[in-house]
């Protein structure tokens, strides 16, 4: 139990000292998962608005796929892209691994499935008479779509939290295509591996907390605009 | 139509802010070693060091020793320190890395309940003491991941000429403060570096049982990757950063690390004083 409050008070002097390097890694996540999950946005609500609203052979097998994205074992997904990223791989000209740009290809490759089904949920729980409503309306095929995602932003909302939630929480990719390296690839749920490791619990659950704390305010801030419109 | 834009500025900011400015590769170094000698701390002090007097930026990837070596090995890294002298000679035999050297060595210890079933406390063999274990079924536990230790491990059982296994024996297939965790909650043997048991000493109720055995030396060396390995190997980084680890101010620094934080040195530096097989030439003190 003491191991626990040392951690917290641990947290507590962390942020009131600023310190540098608390700062970097905790600036650092945030950068890197915010990135990846805009990202899987701008790639996963055109891909899920799409496969809601067409129809084509092989859809359901798309679908499913998707589906199975968003249980892609992120340790996987850090694998395949560490192999893209090696000095021989096919991306290798790129020099990004064990740079930050390559955790935010890594997070994006995770977040985008999860982005896409969601939102392909999403747009298909908009009834159909809907949709004929707004064209009969004389709404342009892209407003149309404008006007189901908005329609549908209560569940978005969660495609974002979900999107977000599962990269910023992420370590096994991070830690591979990343290389933990301190100053430059060190992200929040890295340093804490590295410092449970080493044996210094107490920095470890500080961490746990600024994390938590961390995810606990962006999922707040969006919560609120998810909630407000809903009224 | 506003959103979109404000989006795509967001993202635009977003790239900015992540692509930071990468030093070019031929002033990068990447430096492939083991999660115990990032564990130590004693890289935190040595990186920035070389990274002030040669003007390389270095990336210290740690992950486990069999990892380590075979990133070297496919040219994705440009040195390597590693403490597994086994692996890393039959790198050398086979023309993947070059130049091995000895930087250091930290010793292991076999440590134990105060209970010590195996009454092995204080033995001067480390073989003999882990026949004794093995005899009497005692639990051990075992790192169980390829890595430096376990390979080490693995020698000793069989200088003892025992194969260990189930039910006594026990592999954590994790890292040394994981193994600890576990040998401590199962109140069972484990073999450990110092650095790691003091470390932990507040944490475990584990007692030192057997050190001091030859076998028992934990010797780290630094090889260069042979150029051939891969597209773009730095060598010439490669080699200042092993140059470097062999330095005299280099090591100085080494032989004070962990005495102000542990009341005793993590490490002895041994540059130069190895056999012609690459083994430390001892008597070592």
């Amino acid at each position: 139990m003491d191991v626990l409050i040392e951690g917290v008070r641990r947290a507590a002097g962390l942020l009131a000292g600023a310190d540098p390097e608390i700062l970097a890694v905790l600036w650092l996540s945030l950068k890197v998962s915010g990135t990846a999950t805009l990202i899987a946005l701008l790639l996963g609500i055109p891909a899920g608005a799409a496969l809601a609203l067409a129809r084509f052979p092989g859809r359901t097998l798309l679908v499913s796929a998707v589906n199975t994205g968003m249980g892609l074992p992120p340790v996987v997904v850090g694998l395949f892209v560490t192999i893209l990223l090696w000095r021989s791989g096919p991306l290798g000209e790129l020099e990004i691994l064990y740079t930050p740009a390559a955790i935010v290809l890594a997070q994006a490759v995770i977040a985008a499935p999860i982005v896409t089904g969601i939102t392909l949920a999403a747009v298909q729980s908009v009834p159909a008479k809907f949709r004929l409503q707004l064209i009969a309306l004389g709404a342009s095929r892209v407003q149309m779509v404008w006007v189901v995602l908005r329609e549908a932003r209560l569940p978005m909302l969660a495609a974002v939290m979900a999107g977000f939630g599962g990269v910023i929480s992420e370590i096994g990719a991070s830690m591979m295509v990343g290389g933990n390296i301190k100053g430059q690839t060190r992200t929040l749920t890295t340093a804490m591996v590295l410092e449970t490791g080493k044996g210094n619990f107490d920095v470890a659950i500080a961490l746990s907390i600024l994390l938590l704390a961390l995810v606990f305010g962006v999922n707040w801030a969006l919560t609120t605009i998810q909630q407000r419109r809903a009224v | 139509m506003r959103r979109p834009v404000v989006i795509l500025l967001a993202l635009v900011l977003a790239l900015a802010a992540v692509a930071s400015a990468q030093a070019p590769a031929s002033k990068t170094v990447i430096l492939s070693t083991t999660t115990s000698t990032q564990d130590s701390g004693l890289l935190d002090v040595l990186i920035p060091l070389f990274e002030k007097q040669t003007g390389y930026s270095v990336k210290a990837i740690s992950v486990g020793t069999g990892q380590a070596l075979a990133l070297a090995a496919r040219g994705e890294a440009d040195v390597t320190l590693a403490h597994a002298p086994g692996a890393e000679k039959k790198y050398v035999a086979e023309g993947k890395m070059q130049n091995r050297r000895l930087v250091m060595y930290n010793d292991f210890l076999v440590i134990g309940p105060e209970a010590d079933p195996a009454k092995i406390k204080g033995a001067k063999s480390v073989a003999a003491a882990l026949k004794k274990i093995a005899d009497g079924k005692a639990r051990f536990v075992s790192r169980g991941d390829k890595s430096g230790t376990h390979t080490l491990e693995l020698a000793l059982w069989k200088a003892a000429g025992i194969t260990p296994g189930a039910p006594w024996y026990i592999e954590s297939g994790q890292g040394m403060g994981a193994t600890l965790g576990l040998a401590n909650d199962r109140q069972g043997y484990t073999l450990t570096d110092r650095a790691t048991m003091l470390a932990f000493a507040k944490r475990v109720d584990l007692e030192p049982m057997v050190e001091g055995d030859k076998l028992l030396l934990n010797v780290y060396s630094v090889m260069e990757v042979n150029p051939a390995n891969g597209p773009k190997v730095n060598a010439a980084g490669g080699k200042a950063f092993a140059d470097f680890m062999l330095a005299a101010d280099t090591q100085a620094v080494i032989k004070r690390f962990g005495v102000d934080k542990y009341g005793q040195a993590l490490f002895v530096p041994i540059a130069g004083r190895g056999s012609d097989e690459g083994d430390p030439s001892l008597p070592l003190k």
